[in-house]
């Protein structure tokens, strides 16, 4: 039995862990194992990682297989990290086509989540660069899934938090790129409406996000900085930098639970405060930024999760379609801001749909927030969730711990379809997590 | 990752022990320096799935896979013979954990334990020793275990075994003593791998296997005779072998 929990550290429960160490045993586990449902590097915030009866610890699959330097296509079994993947191929010349805000998650797990990144709005999520995965499914067949072969199949599966099978490899793009670095600019948007402005303005830009500082509140209410950024080529860098810097690997850390009277309105306040000035005067220059620190900026902590003290945190991520999103956004800042314990890097970017049949991604604007765990959070998420619905939204289930069944049935439409899917497979009730349970998919 | 790997001066190693995670981090450290890279293993499919992480990773095309059951002595020679060349290093990480419990009640299985730790990897050593000091140089990297400092409880079957494979490198190195043919060993302390996997292992004493792979990379430069990859063991083992045993023998450990 180990203690299971996702990045929030929210919820936590007791469970055996398997581990699988080859392909093989690691399909034979899903079928044998019942109630299971696969786990790689925990970083999805909630319970979508633990298994309704077992978890399957899949970071044994670490192998890449092979990559073809004229197409970029790289092949690797499902426990191989973004780290990894990363640490190998950028001094290459080669990065990966989507990238999630960190590092050490899984391709299965990046498969599953159908993960997106800055440059989502323009090139689709992880799942839209996948050619092909080999999915082990509970009658311990092994099959090959592509957008030709077993098309069905293919798309339940991304974006389909692991509940089709499990995911023991797949074949997938990288792109060439001269440097690791990324040209930054900086714009300065004083309220919501500009923030949501620029987002748009620079929505030709390969990567766009707004960081907004929840706890700015009238006329300043969703003040922001959006960061645009491209990668930088070569004749770009100043003489002597070096094109592929390395990762800084966790040089600061979270050594242990910080109390929780440590993050309260004043020192967020504080922390958004600065962040934004330092930002600002940054802005409308263009700034050469290393790799990790502009995709990965939370990486370099070691352990940040434990900056919400021992009780957890959970991190809230809607998508809002267009036509309400800037007036509903504004009411969840509102929300937010009046409940005082805001978090600390508040994300608004503009998405556009997704491929998955349960991919979180549809064209408007997603947020995402985190958000200390306390007794008074669960009526306010309650609240969020009611607006997100009304105005046609979705959750993202990677973030997911709290949402309620009926929300998640609200904004997923396509979820018969992924139901009558995973009946005709056997994966009902046998390939199932706390996340599934709870949500009664 | 140069294009003048392929140049005659290209060095080879043999890994032996092709399936295992501190062989797959070895060989692969070996890859990134430019070596050619021949893994043997009985799971032949096993190290092909190494080999192919080994070449997707450094881009090199020339890791190979030869069968070798390392309790099967008798074909050891023709093994060797079937190489293209007399590598230039030989990194043996054969190792069988095995259940004490199940050795201890089960001869046969802990026959099994001894001989894979101890008699295999010290019968081929042996042979890929005189081929060395035939030819006047070669290194030889015998991967053994602080289990085999001092016997306790817990894996004294498996502890036994690498006590054996620790005294016969200490043996061979006396012997090549002088020559260009340099013997080391290696004892990992924890290492996070398959072996050990669900074992509580304390996490300032346990290394990864990368770790290991770059200490024996290292060799190359900095020739050693004994390692302990996390020098923190040497001590706690130093102190493990100061332990009277009327002490010793009434604790648990």
């Amino acid at each position: 039995m180990k203690d299971l929990s996702g990045w929030g550290r929210y919820p936590r429960v007791s469970g055996p862990l398997n581990a699988a160490f080859d392909i093989r045993p690691a399909a034979e586990a899903t079928a044998a194992l019942p109630g299971v449902i696969a786990r790689g590097l925990g970083r999805s915030y909630g319970d979508a990682a633990i298994g309704r009866n077992n978890t399957l610890d899949a970071t044994g699959l670490n192998r890449m297989k092979g990559f073809d330097p004229d197409t970029g296509l790289l092949t690797t079994e499902a426990g191989v990290s973004l780290a990894d993947i990363i640490a190998t191929f950028l001094p290459r010349g080669y990065f990966p086509c989507c990238v999630p805000g960190t590092r050490f998650v899984t391709v299965g797990g990046m498969i599953a989540s159908d993960v997106h990144g800055k440059n989502q709005h323009n090139h689709g999520t992880f799942g839209d660069h996948v050619e092909w995965l080999m999915l082990a499914l509970p009658d311990d067949r092994v099959v090959r899934c592509s957008r030709d072969e077993n098309a069905e199949l293919f798309t339940a599966t991304i974006g389909g938090m692991g509940l089709t099978g499990t995911i023991l490899s797949a074949g997938f793009r990288l792109k060439q790129v001269e440097t690791g670095w990324i040209r930054q600019n900086t714009h300065v948007a004083r309220n919501l409406s500009e923030a949501v402005a620029l987002l748009r303005q620079t929505a030709s830009a390969t990567y766009t996000v707004a960081w907004i500082d929840v706890l700015a509140r009238g006329a300043s209410l969703g003040r922001s900085l959006v960061l645009e950024g491209e990668h930088a080529r070569k004749d770009q860098l100043p003489w002597g930098d070096v094109p592929f810097p390395h990762a800084r690997n966790g040089r600061i850390g979270v050594p242990t639970d910080m109390p929780s009277w440590m993050l309260n309105a004043t020192t967020v306040k504080a922390f958004n405060e600065l962040y934004y000035r330092n930002g600002a005067r940054k802005a409308d220059r263009t700034v050469l930024v290393p790799w990790d620190a502009y995709f990965f900026p939370l990486d370099g902590v070691a352990n940040w999760n434990r900056i919400y003290g021992r009780r957890g945190f959970v991190q809230h991520q809607c998508v809002i379609p267009d036509a309400k999103a800037e007036s509903v956004v504004s009411e969840i800042l509102e929300r937010i801001s009046s409940h005082g314990a805001g978090s600390f890097l508040a994300v608004l970017k503009r998405l556009a749909s997704g491929s998955g049949l349960m991919s979180f991604p549809m064209e408007g604007l997603t947020l995402a927030l985190d958000i200390p765990l306390s007794d008074k959070l669960m009526p306010l998420l309650a609240e969020i969730d009611a607006l997100v619905v009304e105005a046609g939204g979705r959750m993202y289930l990677a973030k997911d711990a709290t949402q309620s069944s009926e929300t998640f049935v609200a904004g997923y439409p396509q979820l018969d379809q992924f139901r009558r899917l995973r009946n005709e497979i056997g994966a009902t009730g046998q390939m199932a997590s706390k996340l599934s349970e709870r949500l009664g998919i | 990752m140069s294009d003048t790997d392929q140049e005659p001066s290209q060095k080879s190693l043999l890994l032996v022990g092709g399936t295992s995670d501190i062989g797959r981090a070895v060989a692969a450290a070996y890859a990134a320096m430019g070596w050619k890279i021949t893994l043997a293993a009985r799971d032949v499919e096993s190290a092909e799935r190494n080999a192919a992480d080994i070449r997707t990773r450094t881009g090199a095309h020339e890791v190979a896979v030869r069968p070798l059951d390392i309790l099967d002595a008798a074909r050891f020679e023709t093994f060797l013979d079937r190489l293209d060349a007399l590598p230039d290093t030989v990194v043996c990480v054969v190792g069988m954990l095995g259940d004490q419990q199940r050795a201890q009640e089960d001869a046969e299985y802990a026959t099994q334990v001894m001989r894979t730790n101890f008699e295999g990897p010290a019968l081929l050593l042996e042979m890929v020793a005189a081929r060395f000091a035939a030819r006047g140089r070669g290194l030889i990297v015998g991967v053994s275990s602080v289990a085999g400092d001092r016997g306790r409880a817990s894996n004294y079957v498996y502890g036994a075994g690498k006590a054996g494979f620790s005294a016969y490198l200490s043996g061979l190195r006396n012997r090549l003593a002088g020559t260009d043919v340099q013997v080391v060993t290696v004892k990992p302390g924890f290492v996070r791998t398959s072996m050990t996997a669900g074992m509580d292992l304390a996490g300032p004493l346990t290394a990864e296997p990368d770790a290991v792979a770059e200490r024996i990379a290292g060799l190359q430069t900095r020739p050693a005779d004994v390692i302990y990859v996390l020098r923190v063991w040497r001590l706690i083992m130093f102190i493990i072998r100061s332990i009277p045993e009327t002490i010793f023998k009434k604790l648990k450990l």
